[in-house]
């Protein structure tokens, strides 16, 4: 057997193995695609209950004398009317054969804490129904919820809770709807409540803060170091801190902003300011890496004209190179922005996991943003937050898909070679 | 006025001084063209900076020490038995009294805080007012002082050039001024650590449980700050995510750049990194909730005692998180290796999986690694899944089915509770935070050397 048959017949198995390195390095880009799709997936399964919300019918007669008030009241007194008086009137009536107090207590608990309170707006709105029976849509607590969006297996009601339940469902007491209180609420220890409106805004202005104080400077920076910098040490040794400040873990700059910004300067804690100022540190590289190979990429042409025409260099910079770069500079920023607006790590450190309620008014107000959000709630023991958790995460995905896409957009309609 | 009507004011008082100054040259050009040394709208961009910037550096140095000059007369004010107080509870009755100092609470407050209360609420009424007059006084000031110097031979541009010039530079050496603000603050604190525990324990002790007692004759009253589990820990978790990443990272490059279609990495290559953009509070949830319960699942079908908080789980998720800063960055190597190499190899009659196995990959070994490196780097600083889905507990251990607990976890449970901000406990916080800082550094220092080394190899 010579050379040549040798080769000939190795040729086979060679071939063979060419075929299955293939298909492995296929198969590594699969699993990637797996993996996103696998996650995404579960995060909408997990979601859907969230943006449905149960309500229940109930006959409210709103007697004048179950919410304790005298026949000449003071419209401020409804207040600190009687409501829940109201609703407990209904259910016994709904169920009169309900007659210990721990019984009756569990009967309450079917409905929301919140029902008491959408009541007393009602009344508040129409005065006229005092005195009056009306069919009012009220939200059921977060275990009935869950009891029937699960299909029937959750252990947190129990069985005369189940018993009422279904014969509430025989009389199509029940009904779904989109659950737009989601978006239009802060925080709440009742995940029927909660909503995301409040770490929506509050990320608002915390990215208006990163905003404002990383773009100018991160575009000038970038000016700086491309357009006039000499050549020497201390801008390579400025270099080298951009480049390791970008693989800084997000955590460190955390316990910057506490060391600094909370304990040396005394700003406030919580606040979106200080959250804003940790962000814009983190951003800071990627907006100067971007910013800087945009202006490179502008056209020495471009420059040599503008100067040849008697333009300082300043003016070089800011009226023509600039400009030119901006559309480079502005999808850096959005990419570095959507960075931060996923960022939680450093904003634990400096004290945005507090429960708030309220929504933020302002920058300085104490605040949580969409991450941090997310993690508190996937903290929380109630089953109703783990849906809650997952639809918080669709729209905070939602957020990060349209800023990225925004920023491949701007890429592509104002990209330009020399 | 607050500060933001104030800067509000400011910026208003800005724009007029900018039309007015530029007014002026203009009407002194208009009797001689060529008696201004600048273009009339730097006259007014002078003006405006005389107004603005004097008044703006007075207004940030004011609010910069503003608290702690009021803090410092507050305590000044008090009796002398609070003032001999330490200053963890002298911190305490400070924070006591700023909260107690806001219009409606001041009816249910103590009368012998009052007193207190109301000079504070005096003084901070004060400092508010005579900022906003003192402020406004130097934005005038400046104004009018800028206005007097628009004539012809005031070299405007040059001025404000110089301005921006410096601006520029200011906020090049901003990236410098964060790096030394993390060493020193990582450094100051740590420090103090270690003046309280020694090095030595804190390096090599073997057990971490940093609970110190309220009172000390309670049982583990001292603590203990042996961080070894916890390096051990995170070495573990991200020595399981590059054992998934790795693969998958450098095979998804390898066929991206060697044997997909252009149209299919036009896609692929963008869809891979949406992985890297997923923020990582959504994977700690999708390991937390999902992967973690279907290990342990299915674990004990196979009769294997799971934690539910496994490295294992964590580890994987993480390394889903990786794979793509391995797979672009190898990407990227790869498409620098030389086309000549492989013509060379194709040539010799190599079939192409043994050209990239023999060839390509061992070309562009070195930056490889160095992506390699650079990711592990960011996994072990990685906080937000390994604080979801990690456990809490230190645990000595490298076997990836039980708990294990990180540095970056015990940062943050150690800083997010309620405590004093002087205490052993908290310090630790920040002594692990340099040894993290520390090592990433290293990390990143090696891989950027190697890959720039790589680089020039070639170009």
């Amino acid at each position: 057997m010579n050379n040549t048959e040798q080769i000939k017949k190795s040729l086979n198995k060679r071939y063979r193995k060419e075929k299955r390195f293939r298909f492995l390095s296929l198969l590594a880009v699969l699993i990637g695609f797996a993996c996103l799709l696998i996650l995404l997936v579960d995060m909408v399964i997990k979601a859907w209950p969230a943006f449905i919300q149960t309500e229940v019918k109930l006959d409210i007669h709103f007697s004048q004398e179950k919410l304790g008030l005298a026949t000449n009241f003071d419209p401020e007194e409804l207040q600190n009317a009687n409501f829940r008086g109201l609703i407990k009137q209904s259910l016994q009536q709904l169920f009169p054969m309900v007659r210990k107090r721990s019984d009756k207590r569990a009967l309450m608990r079917l409905i929301s804490v919140d029902a008491e309170y959408r009541l007393r707006d009602k009344l508040q709105a129409e005065p006229q129904l005092l005195g009056q029976t009306v069919p009012i849509w009220l939200l059921v607590d977060d275990d009935v919820d869950t009891y029937l969006k699960s299909d029937k297996q959750f252990g947190r009601v129990s069985q005369e809770q189940i018993a009422w339940i279904t014969e509430l469902e025989q009389q199509e007491r029940f009904q779904k709807r989109f659950n737009y209180w989601f978006f239009q609420t802060g925080d709440s220890r009742e995940p029927e409540l909660a909503g995301i409106l409040g770490a929506v805004i509050g990320s608002f202005y915390t990215l208006l803060v990163t905003l404002l104080l990383s773009f100018p400077i991160g575009v000038m920076a970038a000016v700086y170091l491309e357009e006039f910098a000499p050549r020497n040490r201390w801008i390579d040794f400025i270099e080298v801190n951009i480049n390791n400040l970008a693989a800084v873990p997000s955590i460190v700059f955390g316990l910057l902003g506490l060391a600094v910004f909370i304990n040396f300067f005394g700003l406030p804690r919580s606040a979106p300011l200080v959250g804003g100022i940790v962000l814009a540190l983190m951003t800071l590289p990627t907006i100067i890496i971007a910013s800087r190979s945009a202006i490179k990429a502008v056209s020495p042409s471009m420059r040599e004209a503008a100067l040849g025409l008697g333009a300082s260099k300043i003016q070089v910079a800011f009226h023509h190179v600039v400009p030119l770069a901006m559309p480079g500079i502005l999808t850096g920023t959005i990419i570095g922005l959507a960075q931060a607006l996923g960022e939680t790590a450093p904003l634990l450190m400096i004290g945005m996991v507090a429960f708030i309620v309220d929504i933020p008014q302002g920058a300085t107000d104490a605040a949580t943003v969409l991450p941090v959000q997310i993690y508190l709630w996937a903290d929380s023991p109630e089953r109703a937050f783990v849906a809650k958790t997952a639809a918080a995460i669709l729209v905070l995905l939602l957020f990060l898909t349209v800023m990225n896409g925004l920023a491949v957009w701007l890429r592509k309609k104002f990209e330009r070679r020399w | 006025m607050n500060v933001s009507t104030l800067l509000v004011t400011l910026v208003a008082l800005a724009l007029f001084s900018y039309v007015f100054g530029k007014q002026r040259a203009l009407s002194i050009a208009k009797h001689n063209r060529r008696s201004l040394h600048s273009i009339p709208s730097y006259y007014g961009y002078m003006t405006a900076l005389w107004c603005g910037l004097p008044a703006l550096l007075l207004l940030f140095l004011w609010l910069l020490f503003e608290t702690i000059v009021i803090e410092q007369l507050l305590i000044a004010s008090l009796p002398a038995d609070i003032q001999s107080l330490p200053s963890g509870q002298l911190s305490l009755v400070l924070n006591d009294l700023k909260l107690l100092a806001t219009p409606d609470l001041m009816d249910s407050t103590e009368q012998t805080k009052l007193e207190a209360v109301k000079y504070l609420l005096s003084m901070q009424e004060m400092s508010n007012s005579l900022r906003t007059v003192l402020v406004l006084i130097l934005a005038l000031a400046g104004a009018a002082w800028g206005f007097s110097r628009v004539i012809g031979k005031t070299p405007a541009r040059l001025l404000v050039e110089k301005v921006v010039l410096f601006f520029l530079i200011l906020s090049s050496t901003v990236a410098i001024l964060t790096t030394i603000g993390i060493i020193l603050s990582l450094l100051f604190e740590s420090i103090r650590f270690f003046g309280e525990i020694p090095p030595q324990d804190f390096l090599f002790g073997t057990e971490w449980s940093p609970q110190t007692a309220l009172r000390s004759d309670q049982v583990g009253s001292s603590g203990s700050f042996g961080a070894i589990p916890l390096f051990l820990g995170t070495l573990l978790i991200s020595s399981i995510a590059m054992l998934v990443a790795v693969p998958i990272g450098l095979m998804s490059a390898i066929y991206l750049s060697e044997y997909a279609s252009p149209a299919f990495r036009s896609v692929a290559k963008p869809v891979l990194e949406i992985l890297a953009g997923v923020p990582t509070v959504v994977y700690g949830f999708f390991a937390a909730l999902s992967v973690a319960p279907f290990i342990r699942y299915w674990g004990e079908m196979i009769g294997l005692d799971v934690a539910s908080e496994s490295a294992l789980a964590t580890g994987l998720v993480m390394g889903i998180m990786i794979i793509p800063f391995i797979s672009s960055l190898s990407d990227d190597v790869i498409s620098v290796v030389p086309q000549t190499l492989r013509d060379g190899s194709y040539s010799l009659g190599v079939t192409q999986s043994e050209t990239i196995r023999l060839v390509v990959i061992p070309a562009a070994l070195p930056g490889i690694i160095g992506g390699i490196l650079l990711a592990f780097s960011r996994a072990i600083g990685e906080t937000m899944i390994v604080v979801m889905a990690a456990g809490l507990s230190a645990n000595l251990t490298v076997n990836p089915l039980e708990a294990v607990t990180t540095v970056t976890v015990q940062i943050v449970t150690l800083l997010t509770g309620d405590q004093e901000f002087d205490s052993a406990k908290t310090l630790a916080a920040f002594a692990l935070a340099i040894m993290l800082f520390i090592s990433t550094l290293i990390l990143n220092i090696i891989a950027l050397y190697i890959v720039r080394k790589y680089r020039e190899e070639y170009e």
